[in-house]
């Protein structure tokens, strides 16, 4: 495992993080704001990956896992409250949920 | 052998991009679903099989799984039959169609015995994760089964239908009967 590679990767696990970051600042649909949301988990267990197999360590993998995890529970919660957003506003507009009562 | 690395991740930035500038919801979950296989690669060919396999298990598999389920959820009605028809020609799965076969043709090279594919002299086995993750982690292990249980009582309680609306639909069928 070169540290070029490495390099490499975490410059990869970089770019697919900025693009998610795009995707939630640009997008206003709620299921693309979570799409974008798991492409960033996706990167950053990219990252652990990359950095566990430079020292060819499990720690990496395990954090992934945790990850993993956590993507799963974010997701179940987030399209929960987004069918449920649908089904009050009739709609996915992230902007429509601007306005407060009151 | 690097070049299976970078047409990995060349694949995977490509999907990830078209995910984020797709207009229709299943579109961008094709491309979603072809950018985490070549991630997957990319983790096969770093050294870590049992984190490949996850990713292609439970991102892959379940999660995206998740996300059609509410897409088809949220499209139900009669124009659902007719966007149904449109998604069928080949214009729109031929994208992610030609990525996914750019990393099947990178799987089959890898399996060629005598390939050195894998870049990492020191693969991380499942066996030694295992066995890290029930060790030093456990704690980790069971903060992740909280949250999990967490997720799931407040999947259900967020997905249920509250009585209110239940009633009024139930009024309507009456109406309508």
């Amino acid at each position: 495992m070169t540290a070029t590679l490495t390099d490499h990767a975490l410059l990869i696990a970089v770019v697919l993080l900025a693009l998610g970051v795009c995707g939630v600042l640009v997008r206003r649909n709620l299921l693309f704001i979570l799409m974008s949301l798991e492409i960033m988990l996706n990167a950053a267990g990219l990252a652990f990956v990359a950095a566990g197999a430079r020292w060819a360590q499990a720690d990496g993998q395990i954090m992934f896992i945790l990850i993993l995890t956590l993507a799963a529970a974010e997701v179940a919660i987030g399209l929960a409250l987004a069918l449920r957003i649908y089904r009050h506003f009739q709609t996915l507009d992230a902007d429509a949920l601007s306005g407060m009562r009151g | 052998m690097n070049l299976a690395f970078y047409l990995a991740a060349a694949v995977a930035v490509f999907a990830t991009t078209m995910v984020v500038t797709r207009l229709n919801a299943v579109h961008a979950l094709l491309y979603l679903v072809v950018s985490l296989l070549a991630v997957a690669l990319m983790f096969y060919i770093l050294g870590a099989p049992f984190a490949a396999a996850l990713e292609i298990i439970i991102y892959a598999g379940a999660i995206m799984v998740l996300f059609v389920f509410v897409v088809m959820m949220l499209n139900l009605g009669e124009q659902a039959v007719a966007r149904e028809r449109g998604w069928l020609t080949p214009g729109i799965w031929v994208g992610p169609a030609l990525l996914s076969l750019v990393l099947l043709a990178e799987l089959l090279y890898i399996l060629i015995p005598g390939t050195q594919a894998v870049v990492n002299p020191e693969i991380v086995e499942a066996k030694r994760v295992g066995v890290e993750l029930f060790g030093p982690y456990l704690l980790a292990v069971e903060l992740a089964s909280m949250l999990l249980l967490g997720g799931l009582v407040g999947a259900w309680q967020l997905g249920r239908r509250d009585a209110a609306a239940q009633r009024q639909e139930a009024g309507h069928d009456r109406d309508a009967d």
